[in-house]
């Protein structure tokens, strides 16, 4: 036990979790306490210990999936209950099958099995959802031992024979039978639930699947594949879909902690000089002597910040994001203004003036503003041109320019007199890049052709980088 | 542990716990539980997360009053410090004492004598959690909102939270006498110290799931029926799917609840459920978003 304890400990720290000694210790005395046939206590209890913050939840759970799904014979359904459920599927089946036992659910045709799922979905029959699960994995996923692919290909596999979507669509109508007609209220509250037994269904199949890879191919070897970055090293341009999502929840959040972090920083600390006047002022009443210095009210400066973003195809996400958190502390600035362009440049700030929802103003960016002049390829220097020529001359001394891009040129011109003339009149420059540092300058990149004339080029590629430039700014 | 004392286990088993927490009508689910469970026999504090509204607080008070302890809470805030968290001279009555022993010393005292004495436990105000600490009978002690305070601030619990001491320098260390119960609750506006997390146990509490939900309804909701329990706890997950600003919280499903049985409503149409959002939803943007998604089906 304390090896596989240990082993699990390992793969948590490798997966990017900071567990420290005191920790394992904690969980290993944890463990004592729980009676170990108690799978979800057994879960908690080493949750409760090892993991201390709610974004690393998802993590633990996939290693802890991988390691412990297969020890030991008591955390699967035992023989007994398996036969009897079998049973129970040929019977549902309409007593067609009368071969008891383990393979009862093998000789299902295609249009039983799915009728069966159709049911278990619409009585949200746990068990019955299991075992169809696992049954729909033997069938559908066609997984071979050994065979290099991951466990994402089975999922795929699996769900399209399944076609839950039309499963759905059986349930929605079954349920409006059932009801005459519904309101849409109604509907959207059935459809929610349906959903969320869907949801389950498929957590299930993947469970099985992880459960069966462990089997084949031993658990190092699977937490390894397995191991996905947390949210906030999660790479902006090769995001899933998923991973956005939980980006753009992990957003918020960060940027709030951001806000009180710096709100917090100008209110303490930092005396101001000393205020000659006033001390001598004071003075007087004293006697002539300054007992009581007086300092001057610090006044750190709000600076006015310009962002100009690229959002073509490649960096879209990227400057979404930094638009969203910048916006998320826009009160810890005198202004902020937001520039967007592919070959055409267009002011956005409007979409974000008087909205009390940034994802809705970005998104509003993405669609509404005028940002293709001739073909929608990016071309910084024709965006970059006509930024000058038309606001140039609204950067000032207190302005911070901030340009966002990975200065993928499609080798136009790069006119980068403009940056050097726009350094001049800023206060700072910098430049953000999506990509990682060993890219720059490869291809049509150009980012050191710009960033020369820039008071900074930094490498931005996840959540964790861009609250540390946006921290660095106010 | 470090810990001198030994408490005896307050708690059977992790059901018992659940059990218990039922009995005064706090719905915990296994993981809740089998955190209470173990702070108990580790002698650990609990941290516990998660959104607003879920109810961390009440379930401090909830395991106090099952265990029949007392509660010590302490609120937390910015700018909390040391005589406010922990202890204090009594200042005033120390100036008293040393006046008296003035007119003491015409008689023949000694300085010695009165900084002994105005240095004792007399003069000693004890703060929340120094009276945790001394307290003879079993205590729960609540840290609500522990990220308010600053990070400097967090250090003056650390002592008190691995070891279960406080030292007073002019007192020595008060050791406790019994293993209180700790529970520290943070809404997460800030990242909270390596060192305060790692002598935790970590809970986080997050919204219930349907069943658990409309359970809670029907447990603290008088006079409600479970058809409308359960409608209200399917609206309240509809309307957590949602992006909005601020998901409705638990205390706010239970307001709504309770205002349609007010109401006499007996089943939520999408009439009803326009009419009272406002309850449920804090934000004028999330309310109108809510409404056009109920009304107007996506699919």
């Amino acid at each position: 036990m304390l090896d596989v304890l240990a082993g699990f400990i390992q793969e948590l720290r490798a997966a990017g979790l900071p567990v420290s000694l005191t920790e394992n210790l904690d969980a290993m005395e944890a463990v004592r306490h729980i009676p170990i046939e108690d799978r979800d206590a057994f879960k908690y209890a080493l949750a409760a210990t090892l993991v201390k913050s709610n974004a690393h939840w998802k993590a633990f759970e996939t290693v802890f999936e991988v390691y412990f799904s297969l020890r030991g014979g008591e955390w699967r359904l035992d023989p007994d209950k398996e036969d009897e459920l079998d049973a129970m599927l040929g019977g549902a089946a309409g007593g067609d099958i009368q071969t008891g036992g383990g393979g009862a659910m093998d000789q299902l045709s295609p249009e039983q099995l799915a009728e069966m799922l159709y049911r278990a979905l619409l009585d949200a029959d746990e068990a019955m959802m299991r075992a169809l699960a696992r049954q729909a994995v033997t069938r559908f996923a066609g997984m071979e031992p050994g065979r290099p692919v991951g466990g994402t290909y089975y999922l795929y596999r699996t769900l399209r024979n399944l076609d839950l979507d039309s499963v759905l669509e059986r349930l929605m109508d079954a349920s409006r039978q059932q009801a005459g007609e519904l309101t849409p209220l109604e509907e959207r509250l059935e459809q929610d639930e349906y959903q969320t037994r869907i949801t389950h269904l498929r957590q299930e199949i993947e469970a099985e699947i992880r459960r069966r890879l462990v089997a084949d191919r031993g658990a190092e070897a699977m937490a390894k594949t397995l191991r996905k970055p947390l949210p906030e090293d999660v790479d902006f341009m090769h995001a899933t879909r998923d991973e956005l999502a939980a980006l753009r929840r992990a957003i918020q959040p960060l940027a709030r902690k951001l806000a009180v972090r710096l709100a917090r920083k100008r209110r303490h600390g930092r005396k101001g000089p000393l205020d000659f006047r006033n001390t001598v002022r004071h003075s007087l009443s004293y006697g002539g002597v300054p007992a009581e210095p007086k300092f001057r009210y610090p006044r750190p400066s709000k600076p006015e910040i310009v962002v100009v973003a690229d959002i073509s195809g490649s960096v879209a996400a990227f400057a979404r994001f930094t638009l969203q958190f910048v916006y998320a502390i826009a009160n810890q600035f005198s202004k902020v203004r937001a520039f967007v362009f592919i070959d055409g440049i267009d002011e956005v700030t409007r979409f974000f003036e008087g909205i009390d929802d940034v994802a809705d103003a970005v998104h509003r960016v993405n669609t509404e503003a005028d940002v293709v002049w001739v073909d929608g390829h990016s071309d910084y220097g024709h965006a970059f041109t006509t930024f000058y020529e038309k606001w140039g001359q609204e950067i000032g001394p207190k302005t911070t320019l901030i340009l966002l891009g990975d200065a993928r040129n499609n080798y136009h011109a790069s006119q980068s007199w403009v940056v050097k003339e726009l350094r001049k009149k800023a206060r700072h420059v910098y430049w953000l890049n999506p990509e990682p540092r060993s890219y720059w300058d490869t291809g049509d990149s150009i980012v050191s052709e710009y960033s020369i004339h820039t008071d900074g080029a930094y490498e931005c590629r996840n959540l964790r980088q861009l609250e540390r430039f946006v921290e660095s700014l106010a | 542990m470090s810990t001198t004392v030994d408490t005896p286990p307050r708690f059977e088993s992790v059901p018992a716990v659940r059990e218990g927490l039922k009995r005064v009508a706090y719905l915990a689910d296994e993981g809740i539980a089998g955190v209470v469970y173990l702070a108990d026999r580790l002698g650990k504090p609990v941290l516990i997360e998660g959104p607003a509204g879920t109810g961390k607080t009440q379930l401090a008070k909830s395991v106090a009053e099952m265990s029949g302890a007392r509660l010590i809470r302490l609120q937390c805030y910015e700018g909390l410090d040391e005589s406010k968290a922990l202890y204090e001279w009594n200042y005033k009555k120390q100036l008293l004492r040393i006046q008296a022993q003035r007119v003491a010393e015409d008689q023949g005292g000694t300085w010695a004598d009165v900084e002994e004495d105005i240095f004792g436990e007399e003069f000693l105000l004890t703060r929340p959690l120094l009276e945790a600490i001394r307290a003879e009978e079993p205590v729960v002690l609540l840290i609500d909102e522990v990220d308010r305070v600053e990070v400097e601030t967090e250090a003056l619990l650390l002592e008190v939270l691995s070891d279960y001491q406080v030292s007073i320098p002019e007192l020595g260390t008060v050791s406790a006498t019994q293993i209180p119960l700790v529970f520290l609750t943070s809404n997460n506006t800030r990242e909270l110290s390596e060192a305060l997390k790692r002598r935790c146990l970590y809970l986080h509490v997050d919204y219930p799931d349907l069943d658990r939900e409309k359970e809670i309804v029907l447990t603290r909701v008088p006079g409600i029926s479970a058809n409308l329990a359960d409608q209200v706890a399917r609206i309240v997950r509809s309307i957590r799917q949602l992006e909005l600003k601020k998901a409705p919280s638990v205390s706010e499903t239970l307001d709504w609840a309770r205002t349609l049985v007010l109401l006499g409503v007996e089943t939520v149409g999408v009439e009803q459920a326009r009419e009272t959002l406002h309850i449920l939803l804090k934000y004028q943007s999330d309310i109108a978003k809510t409404a056009k998604e109920l009304t107007v089906d996506e699919s």
